[in-house]
C-alpha cells in the first residue's frame, strides 16, 4: 500500500481537515476501478478466474446499489463540489455498511451542489449507466438494466474475442499477475486501450463539479465502444 | 503478548517461546521472481520439508539427526535434494503460456526407503520419487575408474565389478505425469487416506486420480455453468478427510464449504453438508463477498474439525455443525477499514494459507509485513510474530509484535500505515509432531522452534 516509512501527506495544507469524499463519488470510483480491473483482465493472456469472478460480482453489487439509489430518489449527496479526489484515499466510508453512510448523508453543504442541468440526463441517448448524480431526479422508468446491459455487452464482446475458448469472459488464461498490478497502480502500459479513454476512467473519481454525470456516462460509453470495436 | 516460556507446557501456540532456528534463501534486497516460494510442506514424519517456488523448482530439506553431545539443540534442516519439477510450457491451441510455478506439494506416506511427493503447477501434476544412492559399482572391465573407455584389445583379464560405498547422492525422478485433465488452474491436490488415490481441484472442477494411472481421471465435482456468463462462484480449495477415504471438502469464493461423500453418487455435485456462516448485516460492505472468499481449507489431524481462511479471519468448524463455525480468530482486523485501498492494489485477492499443529491445539496463518499469527485454541490467546533477518540470531527468541490500528501509537507498536504489503506470508507449515514451524517470506524460508529449557 505505502512504501515502508512513507507517511501520507495531508490532502491539502488548509487548516480545516479535508472532508471525506461523498458516498456516491466513492462508489463511482470503485465502480470505475472495478471496470478497469475487469477490462485489464481481458487484455492479459489468462486472467485469474477467481479474481475475475469476484470483481464481476462486485460490479454487479455496485450496479444494484446504484439502481436502488435511483429507485429511492435519495436527496442530493454532497461532494461534487468538494475538493479534488486526486487519489482514492483510505476510504473507510465505503468499507462501512451503506445505511451507516446514509445516516451521515444529511449534508448541510448542498449549497454547493451542481447545476440542475445534470437532471437532463434522461434524454441522452448514449447514457448507459444509472448514476445518482447530485440533484438528479432519476426517473424510475429508466431501464434498470441500463448498466447491466453494458456489463453484458462487455462480457459478450470479450467472449467473441476468444472464439476458441467457449468460456469467453472466463477463458482460461495464464497471465503474469504482477503486470496487472503495475498497470493499475502505475496507470501505465495501457496498450490496447486508447490513452484518453483509459485515463478518463481512471480520473473519473475526480470530476469537475457539475459535469460529473455526463462525463462519466460518456466515458463508460467510450470504453464500451472500444471494447466492441476490438 | 509474551509467551510464558515455561517448560512442560502442552504444545500450545504461545505457551512456548518461539526462537529463530534457520533461514534459507538469498539475502539480497533484489528478489528474483523465480525464487519466490509458493508452497511449503512437511512430510508425514517431519524429517523432510519441501518447498516449491515460482521457477518450478522443488527444494527438499532434511532434518539432521540430533547431536548426542548437544541433546538440547534440535536437528537442523539442510538441503537434501533440489530438482526442477515443472518447466514453463506453451499451450499452442490457446496461445497461452503455462506457468511453471509450483502451486502445491503433497507428500505420500512413506512405504519403502524412497520418498514420494506430488507437485503441481496450474495444469500438470507430477509424482516424484526421491531416493538415495550410497553405493556404486567399481571394477568395470570396459571402462576406467574415470569413465574412459578401455581398449578391448588391451584387456587381459576379467573381473567382477563390486559395490563400494560412496558419498550419499539423492536422486529425484518423475515417476508419473498426470496431465491434460484440467482446463482451469489447479489450486489444490490432496492425497487420500487410502494411499492409492488423490484429488486435484481447479477453479471449476475436481478430479479423482489413481496414483498408478495417468491417462484417466474421474471428474467428481463440476460447477461450471452451462453459460459461463452466469459464473459467480469458483472452487478455491479442496481436501480429503484424513481418515474417511470417501469424504472430501471444497471451499468456494463465496465463503462456503461443501462436504461430499463419494459413496453417494459418482458425480458429487450434491453436497452432503453445506457450511456457511450467515452474514453479519452490520458489517456488510461492497467488499464483503471478496473478503469472505476462502483461500484455504484444512482438516484437523483428528478429522473432527476443519479450518478455513478468508481474508481477515480464520474459522474453525465442527463437521457436525453446518450453520456457523465454532471458533473465529481475527488475523488482522485493522485492515477492515483499508479494504478499499487493498482492493485498489489487489492485495485483497491475496490467498493466505493456514495450518494446524500436531495435537490440533493451535493454528497458524500469515499476514503482511512478514508477520504471522498463532492462535492457541485452549487458552484462547494469540500472538503475532515476525519473520525477519533482524531477528535472525541463532536461538534468539521472537518478540511478539503489535499493530496499532490507529490513533496514538505506543512504543514498539507498528502503525497500520507503516505495514509493508509487499512482504506477505502466504505459506506456513507446522511439523506434524514437534513445535517446529516453517514460514515462507517471499524468497526466504524461516524455520522457528520452541525453546527447550
Amino acid at each position: 500500500m505505502f512504501a515502508r516509512g512513507l507517511k501520507r501527506k495531508s490532502a491539502d495544507g488548509e487548516d480545516s481537515p479535508p472532508a471525506p469524499p461523498s458516498y456516491s463519488l466513492q462508489r463511482q470510483s470503485l465502480l470505475d476501478m472495478s471496470l478497469v480491473k475487469l477490462q485489464l483482465c481481458h487484455m492479459l493472456v489468462e486472467p485469474n478466474l477467481c479474481r475475475s469472478v469476484l470483481i464481476a460480482n462486485t460490479v454487479r453489487q455496485l450496479q444494484e446499489d446504484l439502481s436502488l439509489d435511483a429507485a429511492w430518489r435519495l436527496p442530493a449527496p454532497p461532494g461534487a463540489g468538494r475538493g479534488p479526489l486526486e487519489r482514492l484515499v483510505s476510504t473507510d466510508i465505503l468499507c462501512r455498511s451503506p445505511w451507516e453512510q446514509q445516516g451521515g448523508h444529511s449534508a448541510p453543504d448542498s449549497g454547493g451542489s451542481p447545476a440542475p442541468d445534470l437532471c437532463e440526463l434522461p434524454g441522452a441517448p448514449s447514457a448507459q449507466a444509472p448514476r445518482s448524480a447530485p440533484g438528479c431526479a432519476w426517473e424510475a422508468d429508466r431501464p434498470r438494466g441500463g448498466f447491466q446491459a453494458s456489463l453484458d455487452q462487455i462480457l459478450e464482446t470479450l467472449e467473441s474475442r476468444a472464439p476458441r475458448a467457449a468460456e469467453g469472459l472466463f477463458a482460461d488464461v495464464d497471465g503474469p499477475y504482477y503486470d496487472l498490478d503495475a498497470v493499475l497502480t502505475g496507470m501505465v502500459g495501457a496498450k490496447a486501450v486508447p490513452g484518453d479513454g483509459f485515463e478518463a476512467l481512471a480520473s473519473a473519481g475526480a470530476p469537475p463539479p457539475g459535469s460529473s454525470c455526463k462525463r462519466d456516462l460518456g466515458e463508460l460509453d467510450h470504453v464500451v465502444e472500444i471494447l466492441v470495436e476490438t | 503478548m509474551a509467551g510464558a516460556g515455561g517448560g512442560g507446557c502442552p504444545a500450545g501456540g504461545n505457551d512456548l517461546q518461539w526462537c529463530f532456528s534457520q533461514v534459507k534463501g538469498a539475502i539480497d534486497e533484489d528478489v528474483a521472481e523465480a525464487d519466490i516460494i509458493s508452497t511449503v510442506e512437511f512430510n508425514y514424519s517431519g524429517d523432510l520439508l519441501a518447498t516449491g517456488d515460482k521457477g518450478g523448482r522443488v527444494v527438499i530439506f532434511q532434518r539432521e539427526q540430533e547431536n548426542k553431545s548437544h541433546p538440547h539443540s534440535r536437528g537442523e534442516y539442510n538441503v537434501y535434494s533440489t530438482f526442477q519439477s515443472h518447466e514453463p510450457e506453451f499451450d499452442y491451441l490457446k496461445s497461452l503460456e503455462i506457468e511453471e510455478k509450483i502451486n502445491k506439494i503433497r507428500w505420500l506416506p512413506q512405504q519403502n526407503a524412497a520418498h514420494f511427493l506430488l507437485s503441481t503447477n496450474d495444469k500438470t501434476i507430477k509424482l516424484w520419487k526421491i531416493s538415495e544412492r550410497d553405493k556404486r559399482a567399481e571394477g568395470y572391465n570396459l571402462k576406467d575408474e574415470d569413465g574412459r573407455l578401455r581398449d578391448p584389445f588391451r584387456i587381459t583379464a576379467l573381473r567382477v565389478p563390486i559395490l563400494k560405498p560412496m558419498d550419499l547422492m539423492v536422486e529425484a525422478s518423475p515417476r508419473r505425469i498426470f496431465a491434460n485433465a484440467h482446463t482451469y488452474h489447479i489450486n489444490s491436490i490432496s492425497v487420500n487416506s487410502d494411499h492409492e488415490t488423490y484429488l486435484s481441484a481447479d477453479d471449476l472442477r475436481i478430479n479423482l486420480w489413481h496414483l498408478e494411472i495417468t491417462d484417466r481421471s474421474f471428474n467428481i465435482v463440476d460447477i461450471k455453468p452451462a453459460n459461463m456468463e452466469e459464473l459467480t462462484e469458483v472452487i478455491t480449495a479442496a481436501e480429503f478427510h484424513p481418515h474417511q477415504c470417501n469424504v472430501f471438502v471444497y471451499s468456494s469464493s463465496k465463503g462456503t464449504i461443501r462436504l461430499c461423500d463419494m459413496r453417494s453418487s459418482a458425480l458429487c455435485d450434491r453436497h452432503s453438508k453445506f457450511f456457511e456462516e450467515p452474514e453479519d448485516p452490520s458489517s456488510r460492505s461492497f467488499f464483503s463477498e471478496i473478503i469472505s472468499s476462502i483461500s484455504d481449507v484444512k482438516f484437523s489431524h483428528s478429522g473432527r474439525y476443519m479450518m478455513t481462511r478468508d481474508y481477515l479471519s480464520v474459522k474453525v468448524w465442527d463437521l457436525n455443525m453446518e450453520n456457523r463455525p465454532v471458533e473465529t480468530h481475527q488475523v488482522h482486523e485493522y485492515l477492515r477499514s483499508k479494504l478499499c485501498s487493498l482492493y485498489e492494489n489487489d492485495c485483497i485477492f491475496d490467498k493466505f494459507e493456514c495450518c494446524w499443529n500436531g495435537p490440533d491445539s493451535a493454528i497458524m496463518t500469515g499476514s503482511y509485513n512478514n508477520f504471522f499469527r498463532m492462535f492457541d485454541r485452549n487458552t484462547r490467546r494469540d500472538v503475532t510474530l515476525e519473520a525477519s533477518r533482524e531477528n535472525s540470531k541463532p536461538r534468539a527468541s521472537l518478540k511478539p509484535r503489535r499493530v496499532c490500528p490507529g490513533g496514538k501509537r505506543k512504543k514498539d507498536e507498528i502503525s497500520v500505515d507503516s505495514l509493508d504489503f509487499n512482504k506477505k506470508i502466504l505459506h506456513t507449515a507446522w511439523h506434524p509432531t514437534d513445535n517446529i514451524i516453517a514460514v515462507a517470506a517471499t524468497n526466504n524460508l524461516y524455520i522457528f522452534q520452541d525453546k527447550v529449557n
